[in-house]
């Protein structure tokens, strides 16, 4: 059978891809889109190690961690819409000052 | 190589596949779209782990709700592609350079130190759906009560949070 190791390895990649979309990419959206991914490739991680300790507790903190990024798009995206609505772009390079 | 192995790495392909194609695309619409697959890709593992509800809610939640509350946010800016502005011209190749090393560094690490070491539902093991609902209810009402009702007012707040800051003031034109 798959040794979990194997889902532990695949989540590291995936979260350094996660790391380089913040690191490389200059579209804010993209950097937001980033972020869910490296969330995700932790979920992965708890996932794999709940299923190896046959406990339930880790798929629980999965569903919170999914509660909590669903809350965290909504505020991040209106966040994005204002800073649009003040500087007409999404580039981080843009936004380069607290007052809009 | 089992049947299970192969699928696996035939889903790990993918999974990384769609995360560069993520990375790497230039307009970010595409990259909605490389993320919603790489969201179902990993719904596949979470089934393959042995964890139905998990993966229903990731299809729901995060490949349904979210990612459309994306695209719909990149359509409604119109900000699709951006110009390429190079304000650190060593950023790019050092953030590169960067993640390589955290990657194979994790990786390593994880390969010698994970613990626990094992395998993941052993041979045989089938996974009955409404028995994992049954259970993981079980677990969330029973030792995670106050954590779920306190995401409840997590959402509220985000909701609230989200009209407030796209609320036009009075009097003010846009």
């Amino acid at each position: 059978m798959i040794p979990v190791e194997y889902y532990i390895i695949l989540s590291a990649i995936l979260f350094a891809i996660g790391v380089a979309g913040v690191l490389v990419r200059r579209n804010a959206l993209i950097i937001f889109m980033s972020i869910e991914l490296m969330l995700n490739s932790a979920n992965l991680a708890i996932v794999a190690f709940s299923s190896v300790l046959k406990s339930f507790s880790g798929q629980v903190f999965v569903f919170f961690v999914i509660a909590v990024a669903a809350a965290e798009v909504a505020v991040g995206l209106a966040l994005m819409v204002e800073i649009f609505k003040a500087k007409h772009s999404i580039d981080v390079d843009q936004m380069n000052s607290l007052k809009g | 190589m089992t049947p299970n192995l192969i699928l696996f790495l035939i889903l790990a392909l993918v999974a990384v596949a769609t995360a560069l194609g993520m990375l790497f695309s230039k307009n970010a619409v595409y990259s909605a779209l490389f993320l919603v697959l790489n969201f179902v890709t990993v719904a596949v593992f979470y089934l393959l782990l042995g964890a139905p509800f998990i993966a229903m809610a990731q299809i729901t939640v995060y490949a349904g709700a979210i990612m459309v509350l994306f695209l719909f946010v990149i359509m409604l800016l119109g900000a699709e592609r951006l110009p390429d502005t190079h304000v650190l011209p060593w950023q790019k190749p050092l953030a590169t350079v960067l993640t390589v090393i955290l990657a194979l560094e994790s990786t390593y690490l994880l390969w010698t130190k994970a613990r626990p070491s094992g395998a993941v539902l052993p041979p045989g093991a089938e996974v009955n759906t409404v028995d994992n609902l049954r259970a993981m209810a079980m677990t969330l009402f029973n030792d995670y009560l106050l954590p779920f009702e306190v995401t409840s007012v997590l959402l509220l707040v985000a909701m609230v949070g989200v009209i407030v800051l796209v609320r036009r003031e009075k009097g003010q034109k846009s």
